[in-house]
């Protein structure tokens, strides 16, 4: 039998895909092509008029120490990112495999995190943190050590780091529990007969079997950390001290809106989208092959 | 090489037993079946054996040592599992070798002994495929490959052959058994296959509701069957049973006929008689009233209802036993049986009281 839908004339079909082509249109078509064509010009002081300059906004970019140095803190940061919130996710969800009662509750409470929107989520290890009134920070301050996000360049990507990682932990967790759960017990039985403790058959049995949710959310992760981030640096750090959180999307949003260089800024936007471009088909091309079995 | 003594062993999971004790004594190198209706504990059982699953009550030893409370990787055995259980990312080769590389055998032997498993199995031409690439009885026979490699103490086998279709079955049901022979190891094998308990059994222990009803070889378990359950279980198609009653030197049966017999037991019993054991007579005290048949070629089933009763009835004929003009109707309609295949069974234990 054929489940295939078949349409006779092409009003129907064009009619069902039209909502989904207008939203790609409006939010993505229409600004994707401003950003290309403002990338290519640089308006006046009081956005009067502007000139043609070609790559010149390119060009500049290339040649500035600064946005080469937020390349080197944006993949750090990602690859931090992706990291500290991926790895507790895959050992929480481990251990929430192998308990027997009340795995439902712990489930559950993992998944909270997920609900706390990113801005709320900074402002919340903000608090914590802060150099006058954070809790952390005073006991940190208690045991001899003096936190300063605010001076200090490695404590406040750190705070953003964790800050951004916090709830991706908690949607990273879900997917390896639920691919957990689908690794055959018997496969896992047999390694046990076979010799393997534990850890060796995680390593050499689990994780290989983890593989394709493991690629999906490299993916997502390293996405949400090039993208999704903004509002917890925004309302932490607002990508100081000294630009050292200032990764790509912020500098789009402070060059282009507090600096008003417009033309600067949608050039970033079009490297920005080259890249995450050329990121995704990377890890299409080069590590999915990788993870089939 | 190795003994296996099971001494009341018991399992329950919660407040429900599943297994109720069970003993059982294995030599070196014997073919152990255990076969059962689904939900019988016998894959508990196995897999108790296994290490996979605790042991509430008694005692397991392997080779006189108790290993109640060993890992599966300690106890010195193999499985093979239904689903084969091959990993998936894995080349056959490595699914072979893995057992061997955890145990931290040198590569060049370990490369030996895989070669030389997979040239026993017929798999040199598949080493370097992916499970997913063999067809079922290849990978069937790579978990058999997986076992005999670690060169273990006792292979236990958890219905192997059900995922396999039964052409396949019969020729595998003769591998297994061949390759259990000529290496000589002790096995354990779970099946819900009466004719594979058969076939392949050296002993048969037929286990119903957590219980062993019987052990002994599969001929003593045919032939002298302990309980009404494995008299039903064991043989196909299954045993008749009927209602009876013995006083004195008579036994009658349900249908108001009687015949003279002699037996210990007196009053009502139940009567089992084998289909095989059923012929054709002209003068037979059991009639088939609506009867079916079903010419399986080199023999032919009868079924029907038992004239003077609701009973159901099943014969088996040698050869082809019906009408060529009217297929499903049979020659005869009246058939005897010989006193001597007559197994009674107690009405309350339901064991044999012939």
């Amino acid at each position: 039998m054929q489940k295939r839908v078949t349409f006779n004339g092409w009003l129907l079909p064009m009619l069902l895909v039209l909502p989904q082509l207008l939203i790609s249109a409006v939010f993505f078509f229409y600004p994707a092509g401003q950003a290309l064509y403002q990338s290519l010009f640089i308006p006046d002081p009081f956005g009067l008029s502007s000139q043609f300059v070609g790559l010149g906004n390119f060009e500049y970019l290339l040649g500035d120490k600064y946005y080469r140095a937020s390349f080197f803190t944006t993949a750090l940061f990602s690859t931090l990112v992706t990291v500290v919130s991926m790895v507790p996710a895959l050992l929480l969800a481990v251990l929430a495999d192998r308990l027997i009662k009340g795995a439902g509750t712990y489930r559950t409470l993992l998944i909270w995190p997920y609900a706390v929107a990113p801005a709320v989520a900074g402002v919340l290890w903000l608090f914590m943190f802060n150099t006058r009134v954070g809790v952390v920070s005073w006991y940190l301050g208690q045991l001899g050590y003096d936190w300063n996000h605010v001076l200090n360049d490695g404590e406040a990507m750190g705070l953003v780091v964790v800050a951004s990682a916090w709830g991706r932990i908690s949607y990273n967790f879900l997917f390896f529990f639920a691919a957990l759960q689908a690794v055959p017990r018997s496969v896992i039985e047999a390694a046990a007969i076979d010799g393997a403790r534990f850890w060796r058959r995680f390593f050499t049995i689990v994780l290989p079997l983890l593989s394709p949710t493991t690629f999906f959310l490299l993916v997502v992760n390293i996405v949400y950390a090039f993208f999704e981030t903004f509002g917890v640096i925004h309302t932490i750090t607002s990508g100081g001290p000294q630009q050292a959180t200032t990764i790509l999307v912020y500098k789009v949003f402070s060059d282009g809106f507090v600096g008003q260089d417009l033309g600067s800024s949608a050039a970033q936007s079009v490297i920005l989208l080259i890249v995450v471009g050329a990121l995704t088909v990377f890890q299409f091309k080069f590590v999915e092959k990788r993870v089939h079995y | 090489m190795a003994t296996l003594t099971l001494e009341n062993v018991k399992k329950s999971f919660g407040k429900t037993d599943v297994i109720h004790g069970v003993d059982l004594s294995v030599n070196d190198g014997e073919f152990i079946v255990i076969v059962g209706p689904s939900g019988c504990g016998k894959s508990t059982l196995l897999r108790m054996v296994a290490g996979l699953e605790t042991v509430s009550g008694g005692n397991i030893e392997i080779d006189g040592k108790t290993v109640n409370d060993l890992e599966p990787m300690d106890r010195d055995i193999a499985m093979v599992f239904q689903n084969y259980a091959l990993y998936p990312h894995m080349s056959v080769r490595e699914n072979m070798a893995y057992g061997l590389k955890v145990a931290k055998v040198p590569k060049p032997e370990r490369d030996e002994k895989v070669a030389a498993a997979a040239q026993r199995l017929q798999l040199t031409d598949y080493l370097d495929r992916k499970p997913r690439e063999l067809s079922g009885g290849q990978r069937q026979r790579v978990a058999m490959g997986r076992a005999i490699v670690r060169e273990p103490a006792i292979f236990l086998f958890d219905e192997p052959l059900s995922n396999l279709d039964a052409k396949l079955r019969v020729q595998m049901r003769l591998e297994i058994k061949q390759l259990q022979s000529s290496l000589g190891v002790t096995s354990l094998y779970v099946t819900h296959d009466q004719v594979e308990a058969m076939t392949m059994a050296d002993r048969m222990i037929v286990m119903n509701k957590g219980l062993a009803e019987q052990i002994g070889t599969p001929l003593e378990v045919y032939e002298n069957p302990a309980s009404l359950f494995a008299a039903q279980f064991i043989g196909s198609p299954a045993m008749n049973v009927l209602k009876g009653d013995v006083n004195n030197q008579t036994l009658s049966l349900e249908n108001g006929a009687s015949m003279p017999f002699t037996s210990k037991h007196q009053g009502p019993v139940h009567v089992g008689i084998r289909p095989e054991h059923i012929f054709p007579a002209d003068d037979g005290i059991l009639s088939l009233a609506s009867s079916y048949a079903e010419p399986l070629g080199a023999t032919t089933l009868l079924h029907g209802s038992l004239e003077g009763s609701n009973a159901l009835l099943t014969v088996n004929l040698p050869g082809i036993a019906v009408g060529a003009g009217s297929p499903g109707q049979p020659h005869a309609k009246k058939f005897n049986f010989d006193a001597a295949h007559v197994h009674l069974f107690d009405l309350e234990t339901g064991l044999n009281c012939t």
